[in-house]
């Protein structure tokens, strides 16, 4: 993916590298690596802001205790508003979802930062891990009318089949587009910055130009970096609402 | 893929364009990223429904409990305010009417007392007039009578200084009867 064009050499992907935190090169799945300071560093943002904000417990909130019961009734709004009220119970989970995505996402747009949610493998694990427990919990709640969420009772009969297969396909993609969504929006975003950063270096007196680029591409990616922790969290939301209630 | 995940961290910046990929599919640190995430979420899990989201919802609904009482104390003032001015308000007509009934009443009496003065006051001038009117028809039957006595007087030395012997009665009856004459002209 680097690029060598003249002199200078742009490794957009470097940003991404997994590498130990203490020296040697073997990644086993307990090393402390990047990814490990960066979760933490996720988790330390996430206390402060719902923690140390709201440690007052004032009547008349704080800066930082609004900002901790704003993104509260956010989360538990949109929750009761897509899920329903007995999706409610499920509201811990999903702003654990929310504030993970939330501060891993604006965290990585920290220079040198490294963000965990453009991985794949990051991702996959959150959205199967909505997708399985969303299914498992769609057939506790109704066993096999569960099914009926493939089924379209308000379809003509004959195309209800069709639409069956139609379902059952879009259904197994959700995992798919739910995750690949984050971690590419994420990426692409990070490695366009970083082409444009390396122009910067090469370019001399003209470097103006892609410094203005990158100024304003970061803040279309703070946005980017917002709206994609809400899709994914509304998209969960949406998926909750299916198992809670699988008839149309 | 374990070797090529060794070679890239020993070698990032080597001779060249490094090529590193795409180290998103890069399989080999699948299961470190995934231990680490599920570390994570757990911390997190644990972090907001043990101690953070509890405590945002007591104070939420504490915020809440105190907006209700709040609004209905005000209420309460609300409702006590509007009382009294009620009650102001009609103690004001009470007195509004309570002070034009004196009004009338004063003026009643003093309409009466100023009646009783000018009947009084009218009967003194009447019984002064009927006085005076005595007085002058007594002057007046004095002055007749006075006249009547000069005139017969004044008759008898006329007809004496003629040579007649005045007979009184005549005289009398003559000048009556001219006097009466008089008053009738």
């Amino acid at each position: 993916m680097a690029e060598q064009t003249g002199g200078f050499v742009i490794k957009p992907m470097d940003q991404f590298v997994v590498k130990p935190l203490f020296g040697g090169d073997v990644v086993h799945w307990y090393t402390p690596t990047n990814v490990t300071l960066w979760m933490a560093l996720t988790v330390l943002a996430i206390t402060v802001l719902l923690m140390l904000g709201t440690r007052g417990r004032a009547i008349v909130p704080t800066r930082g205790q609004s900002m901790a019961e704003l993104s509260y009734g956010f989360i538990h709004k949109m929750v009761e508003d897509v899920a329903g009220k007995d999706g409610l119970r499920f509201f811990p989970y999903i702003m654990t979802l929310f504030m993970f995505i939330l501060f891993a996402n604006l965290l990585g747009l920290i220079p040198f930062a490294f963000t965990t949610t453009s991985h794949i493998a990051v991702t996959a694990v959150l959205a199967l891990t909505v997708f399985i427990s969303v299914t498992v919990l769609g057939f506790v709640l109704h066993g096999a009318k569960f099914l009926k969420l493939f089924w379209v009772d308000s379809a003509p009969l004959v195309l209800r089949p069709v639409l069956a297969i139609i379902e059952l396909i879009s259904y197994f993609a959700r995992p798919v587009s739910h995750s690949i969504r984050l971690a590419g929006a994420m990426m692409a975003g990070h490695a366009v910055a970083k082409v444009f950063a390396g122009f910067a270096g090469a370019l001399g007196v003209a470097s103006f130009v892609p410094i203005l680029a990158v100024t304003a591409l970061y803040a279309l990616e703070l946005l980017v970096a917002a709206i994609q922790a809400y899709v994914f969290t509304i998209l969960t939301c949406v998926y909750l609402r299916d198992a809670l209630h699988p008839s149309h | 893929m374990e070797p090529q995940a060794s070679e890239l961290g020993s070698a990032p910046q080597d001779v060249g364009p490094q090529d590193v990929g795409m180290p998103q599919i890069d399989f080999a640190t699948f299961p470190n990223q995934i231990f680490w995430l599920v570390v994570t979420l757990v911390v997190i899990y644990l972090i907001l429904s043990r101690m953070a989201l509890p405590r945002i919802a007591a104070v939420l609904a504490e915020r809440r409990g105190t907006i209700t009482n709040d609004v209905a104390r005000a209420e309460e003032l609300k409702r006590k305010a509007e009382e009294a001015e009620e009650a102001y308000q009609k103690a004001l007509a009470d007195a509004r009417t309570e002070a034009a009934r004196i009004v009338d009443r004063t003026k009643a009496e003093m309409q009466e007392r100023l009646d009783e003065a000018m009947a009084k006051a009218d009967a003194e001038i009447a019984a002064r007039t009927a006085e005076s009117e005595q007085r002058i028809a007594g002057i007046r039957k004095d002055a007749d009578a006075a006249i009547e006595e000069v005139a017969r007087d004044t008759v008898k030395a006329v007809l004496e200084s003629m040579g007649h012997k005045a007979d009184g009665r005549s005289v009398n009856a003559a000048v009556s009867a001219r006097l009466k004459q008089g008053d009738a002209a």
